[in-house]
Parts: structure tokens; C-alpha cells; sequence
């Protein structure tokens, strides 16, 4: 069974998204936005002093120009300045393994996804058979001359990344206006459609391949199940193992579709495109994704668990997500408290439960005015409770859009599917997928913001695709061939 | 061919290099990523002059060494085990039976002669031995060469590949030549290795603590 050109339409302009907004990598750091603490892990000496440090480091940095005698902990300037240099090593120290550890808990889902893909591409046919074009991509590659060809691929990477600015940008117009429930409603949509609709295509071609006898009841029954599982698990709460497992899974679903549909010169350009359009969307001031970022972090919202694989702690995601409808029950009754607050100040006067003017006056001379306000107490309110964190403290957790899984698998399912070079090529864009992803990680280190996945990994994915095809596959031909090992 | 030549070839070229890595490498997430990278993050390297690092030197001289070697293994190896699994017979044009045998072992010698040549020339940079990366350069070209001068057998037949069947008729030569180029190597990067210990202990624990400096630390 082959989709037709008009289910192609409802296809992709659904399953788009999921390939666009994303493509971007954030560290789950706390935030350090207007002084705010976002601190979503129980008290413990990694998270501190890496959250810290950068502010630590001004301060420091402040004092030795200063020389400050006003600090209660260190005594000497000198002490405190090999303390604070010490402190910096051990900190960097820990950034560099714990930046380590995030590099691996990324490393395994992207080779699991890259894995299923490669795999699939090798076993079934049905997905290296030309079986028409996506509508975005109209304009055949058939053609008589090369430069037709070229003409052609180049209009057809055109239309498909027109087609993504204009949906990206959709989707954080609608964000920005709070329309949550058209945004929730197209991610349900989507994920029906990839856990449903291709899921069961791809079995069906599955049990094609190895000769499966199945009757439709069973059938219904185990696509029922994936698809109900794997909708609660991505869109409310579910074991963090088999959340990601889902992620996985629909990431290569999508990739198989984008293998199967985009002809090979569109395809390239295509991914060339896309990731210097990322890197433009996430580091631009006026970027779209940057935008959505910057304002999901101004919400202290987190943004939508359907489209980001988080290597740890998704129930804090869940939890987040309710905060969009307190905030705009608040905002909406902010007026109608406000009011409430002042009778009830107005009532605390008259009865201040032993808590005298004497009683705050000798307080305030020993610790200082502290008082607090309705804002304090519902910013303390508002953070997650320390007791749900039963998880390892050290871990912290490393998002990455699924869109950057989709395209890393679409580049080296490509690589594997049309390469003559065969596996040679594949396990070099593999690596050097994998190359890529460490330098991201690496200057996500640095920089601790939201950086573009996509732009490096893949450049040093196609240079090795091009490169290993066309030069080191022949040469290796020649050396396995005479068995001269070098 | 049928599946217990694809598992036995890959098992003989990747057995003991994969056993290196889970058994050393697989735990320390540091270690797996200069596997696949390939080289000191210039962080790591600024870390590791300080005398404290979460990988030392020698370490990293290791695991890169043995990323070197499963990629040269793996190039050699991996279209001769895809095509292991699909029909065919070896030889049967009077080629040497035991192809896909002797390539599995070279593949081997190979993985562990990358390793341990990525030990020495990082010793060899770090000491400021010239004549050990000279040595080290120079015994590559001759394993490479002796690999080659295997081949150069009388039977000059234009038809089919002309390179299994003399590597086949060599075959007693073979372990030999094994013998000849692994036993200096490992000699000399085990003796070159124990004399680097001297300078610090070899394997810094996971835990990373420095065990000359544990005063400066709180």
C-alpha cells in the first residue's frame, strides 16, 4: 500500500511541524532571567555551584578589583583568591564531566534513531522505492539534462523551506498570542498521524518484507495500543524510558517518510538549507525560534514536550504545562486579588498573632526586613516541590528538538540508501553526526543558551558524505579488494 | 555465505577491540567521547597540564588510539561482513577460500597495532622523543609493506583478483608475520608505557582526584 498524492497533502502539511519549530538544542540550566530562580532540583553542590558559578565569577572577579573587606566568609584577599581559583578549576572540572555525561545521555538516543533508521532503509524495500513526490516538492528530478536537474532540486528546496518559515512562524505567532489550544490541538493531530497512520504503513511493510502472515484483528489491536500509549505517554505523563523510546520512534518514522518522498538532489539541499536557516531561526535577535525560546523562558513556561526529547526529569514538563492555565486564571484575576489581598492585609492589622511591632523590630535588627509579600509567596509557591525530585540529583537533564533527530537520520538513511560507497559512507556520516553533536554539546557548555542543532552536524555530515563517496570509498574498494591494509 | 561466517569474521576482527572498549572505555563518558572525536578538547588538554584532570594523558592516548583503529577496522571490515550475509560462495573462481578469514585477523592485528601506535606517538609528543614517532611511522609503512609483499606470488592471473590467492598460499607465513609485527610493538609500547608511569600513575580512578595534591583541595 502506497499513499497517494492526496494523502501526501494531509500528510505533510500535519507532520511538518514536528520536522520544523525544533530544531534547536537547549540545556535544561536553570535560568537566571530577572534574578528569577527557576531552580527545578533539590538543594545539592553540582547544581549550585554550576548555576552559580557565573555569577560568582563576576562577583569574584568584582571583589579582587574592589579588594572588598566587606565579605564575611574569606579573610585574606590572597586566600580568597586561591579559593576562588580553585573554585573555578573544581567548577570547571564538573561542567566538563557532567558537559561529558550530557554528551553521552544525547549520544545514545541519536545512534538508537539513526540505528532503526539504517536498519529499516536496509531491510525494506518499500521505503528506497520511488513512489511519487511529496506535493512540496513538485518538480521531478527525471529529467534529460543535468542542469534541468539542478533547476529543478533547487526550485523544489525553495518550496519545501518557504513552506517550513511559513508554518515555524505560524507556530510562534500563535504562541505568542497564547493560543495554546490550537497549538495543542495541531501537536495531537500530528502525533495521531505518526503514531496511527505510519506506524501501521510501516508494519504492513514490515511483515511484507519477512513474509508475516497477520490478520487485521491483531493488527488493530497492536497499532491501537502503540498509538494510546504512546499519545499519553508524549502528551501526559509516562515513564521517562518509554517517553523517549516514543520520541525515538516517531523521529524515524518521520525521517522514513522524508527518505522515502524527497528525490536525492532535493534532499541535499534541502538539509544544506535547512541548517543554515536553524542557525539564522535560533541566533538571530528576531529569529523565530530564538523568539519562542526567549518568550516560553519570560513565561517560565517550558515548551511543548511533543516536540523536544529531554534526556531527564519530563514530569517537571508536565508539571510546567499547568502552569499556562494558572498564569492566565491569575492574570485574569489579578485584579479580583488584589483586592482580596488588601482586605486581607487590611485584616492582618487588626490581628497580628503575637507577632508585635516589638517582636518585628527585634527581628528585623538581627536578620534584617524581611518581609513577606504576596509576589514572594506565590514565587515560592510556584516552584516545583523539592520532595518529587527522588531522581539522582547530578542529573541534569539536555534537550534536543526532534526535529534535529529527524534530520540527522533523514541525512544518514539518505547516505545509506543512495550511497554506492554502502556502508562505508554511512558509518562516516554517522560519526560524523555524532562529531558534531559533541561541538554542539561543547558550546552549549560555553554558551548556556539555546543553539542551533542542526548547522554543524550536519555540514560535517554532508562534507563526509560527499567526500567518502566520492574518495575514500573507491580507495577502500581497491584495498579490500588486494587485502592491503593500511 | 551463511550467518556463522558474518558472526565469526566480525567476532575474530572485533572481538578483542570491543572488549577494550566496554571493559575500559564504555563507562567513563569522557573517554567515549574522545573514542568518537578523536582528540583532546582543548579544555581537557589545558585541564590535563594542571596536574588534576578527569583523564590523563595516557588515558586519552589509549582510547584514541583504539578510535583510530576501529575506524580503520571498521572501514576495512564492514562491506566485507554486508556482503558475508548475502549469497555467494567464496572462491569459487579458484580465489583463496579462506578470504573472508584472513581479512577478519588483519583486521585485528590492525585495530591493536593502531592502538597501540596512538600510545606511543602520544608519548612520543609529550616526552619530545622524535625517535619513538619516527619509530612509530616507520613500523606502520613496514606492517603495511610486509602486508603487501605477501602478495607478490608467482601466479600472475590477469582474470580474476589476482590478490587472495597468493595471501592464501602464505598462509603458514601468516602468523609469522603476525608474531613479527606484534610482539616488538607491544614490547615496546608496554616498556615505553611502564617508564611514563614513573611521571604519574597510569590510570587516574573515575573519581579524578588528584592523588600527589590532596591538601590543595577542600
Amino acid at each position: 500500500m502506497c499513499l497517494r498524492r492526496k494523502d501526501l497533502f494531509c500528510v505533510a502539511i500535519i507532520g511538518f511541524h514536528r520536522a520544523v519549530p525544533m530544531t534547536e538544542l537547549s540545556a535544561h540550566l536553570p535560568q537566571f532571567q530577572h534574578g528569577q530562580l527557576t531552580e527545578n532540583f533539590p538543594d545539592n553542590h553540582l547544581c549550585n555551584t554550576n548555576d552559580n558559578s557565573e555569577r560568582r565569577r563576576h562577583d569574584n572577579s568584582e571583589r579582587r578589583r574592589n579588594d572588598n573587606p566587606e565579605s564575611e566568609t574569606n579573610g585574606q584577599p590572597q586566600n580568597r583568591t586561591q579559593q576562588v581559583v580553585e573554585q573555578d578549576e573544581e567548577d570547571e572540572e564538573l561542567t566538563l564531566k557532567y558537559g561529558a555525561k550530557h554528551v553521552i545521555m544525547l549520544f545514545a538516543p541519536v545512534t538508537l534513531c539513526m540505528v532503526v533508521v539504517v536498519a529499516t532503509i536496509k531491510s525494506v524495500s518499500f521505503y528506497t522505492r520511488k513512489d511519487g513526490q511529496l506535493i512540496y516538492t513538485p518538480f521531478t528530478e527525471d529529467t534529460d539534462t543535468v542542469g534541468q536537474r539542478a533547476l529543478n532540486s533547487i526550485l523544489n528546496a525553495a518550496i519545501m523551506i518557504s513552506v517550513i518559515i511559513v508554518m515555524t512562524i505560524l507556530l510562534v505567532v500563535l504562541y505568542k498570542y497564547r493560543c495554546y489550544k490550537v497549538i495543542h490541538g495541531w501537536l495531537i493531530i500530528s502525533s495521531l498521524l505518526l503514531l496511527f497512520f505510519f506506524s501501521f504503513i510501516y508494519l504492513g511493510e514490515v511483515f511484507k518484507t519477512y513474509n508475516v502472515a497477520m490478520d487485521y484483528i491483531t493488527l488493530a489491536l497492536m497499532i491501537w495500543n502503540f498509538g494510546v500509549v504512546g499519545m499519553i505517554c508524549i502528551h501526559w505523563k509516562g515513564p521517562l524510558r518509554l517517553q523517549q523510546a516514543y520520541l525515538i520512534m516517531i523521529s524515524a518514522l518521520m525521517a522514513l517518510v522524508f527518505i522515502k518522498y524527497l528525490p536525492e538532489w532535493t534532499a541535499w539541499l534541502i538539509l544544506a538549507v535547512i541548517s543554515v536557516y536553524d542557525l539564522v531561526a535560533v541566533l538571530c535577535p528576531k529569529g523565530p525560534l530564538r523568539m519562542l525560546v526567549e518568550t516560553a523562558q519570560e513565561r517560565n513556561e517550558t515548551l511543548f514536550p511533543a516536540l523536544i526529547y529531554s534526556s531527564t526529569m519530563m514530569w517537571l514538563v508536565n508539571m510546567a504545562e499547568e502552569d499556562p492555565e494558572a498564569q492566565r486564571k491569575a492574570s485574569k484575576s489579578s485584579t479580583y486579588d488584589k483586592q482580596a489581598n488588601q482586605i486581607q492585609n487590611e485584616d492582618a492589622d487588626l490581628d497580628d498573632g503575637g507577632f508585635n511591632p516589638e517582636w518585628e523590630q527585634q527581628r528585623d535588627s538581627r536578620i534584617g526586613p524581611l518581609e513577606s509579600t504576596p509576589e514572594s509567596r506565590a514565587a515560592v509557591q510556584a516552584l516545583p516541590s523539592n520532595s518529587q525530585a527522588s531522581e539522582d540529583p547530578e542529573e541534569r537533564g539536555v534537550k534536543l528538538g526532534l526535529g534535529d533527530f529527524i534530520f540527522y537520520s533523514v541525512l544518514v538513511g539518505k547516505a545509506s540508501a543512495t550511497a554506492s560507497g554502502d556502508w562505508n559512507t554511512t558509518l562516516a556520516c554517522f560519526v560524523a553526526i555524532l562529531i558534531g553533536l559533541c561541538l554542539t554539546l561543547l558550546l552549549l557548555a560555553i554558551f548556556k543558551k539555546a543553539l542551533p542543532a542542526l548547522p554543524i552536524s550536519i555540514t560535517f555530515g554532508l562534507v563526509f558524505y560527499f567526500a567518502t563517496d566520492n574518495l575514500v570509498q573507491p580507495f577502500m574498494d581497491q584495498l579490500a579488494f588486494h587485502q592491503f591494509y593500511i | 555465505m551463511t550467518l556463522a561466517v558474518f558472526f565469526g569474521c566480525s567476532f575474530i576482527a572485533f572481538g578483542p577491540a570491543l572488549g577494550l572498549c566496554l571493559f575500559s572505555v564504555v563507562r567513563e563518558p569522557l573517554r567515549v567521547i574522545i573514542l568518537v572525536a578523536g582528540k583532546a578538547i582543548e579544555g581537557l588538554v589545558a585541564l590535563s597540564e594542571d596536574g588534576c584532570s578527569p583523564i590523563s594523558i595516557q588515558q586519552m592516548a589509549y582510547v584514541a588510539g583504539l578510535g583510530f583503529g576501529l575506524m580503520s577496522g571498521a572501514f576495512s571490515m564492514i562491506n566485507l561482513l554486508a556482503d558475508a550475509l548475502g549469497p555467494g560462495t567464496v572462491g569459487i573462481h579458484g580465489d583463496s577460500q579462506l578470504y573472508f578469514l584472513t581479512s577478519a585477523f588483519m583486521t585485528m592485528v590492525m585495530i591493536f597495532l593502531h592502538t597501540f601506535w596512538g600510545i606511543l606517538f602520544f608519548h612520543g609528543c609529550e616526552t619530545q622523543r622524535w625517535w619513538e614517532m619516527v619509530a612509530v611511522i616507520f613500523t606502520h609503512l613496514i606492517v603495511s609493506g610486509l602486508g603487501s609483499r605477501v602478495r607478490q606470488a608467482p601466479s600472475q592471473d590477469p582474470e580474476g583478483p589476482s590478490g587472495a590467492l597468493p595471501l592464501s598460499c602464505s598462509l603458514p607465513a601468516l602468523p609469522a608475520l603476525w608474531c613479527c609485527q606484534l610482539g616488538p610493538t607491544v614490547a615496546f609500547s608496554a616498556i615505553s608505557f611502564l617508564s611514563s608511569v614513573i611521571g604519574g600513575p597510569p590510570f587516574v580512578p573515575a573519581g579524578g582526584r588528584c592523588p600527589g595534591a590532596p591538601a590543595a583541595r577542600e
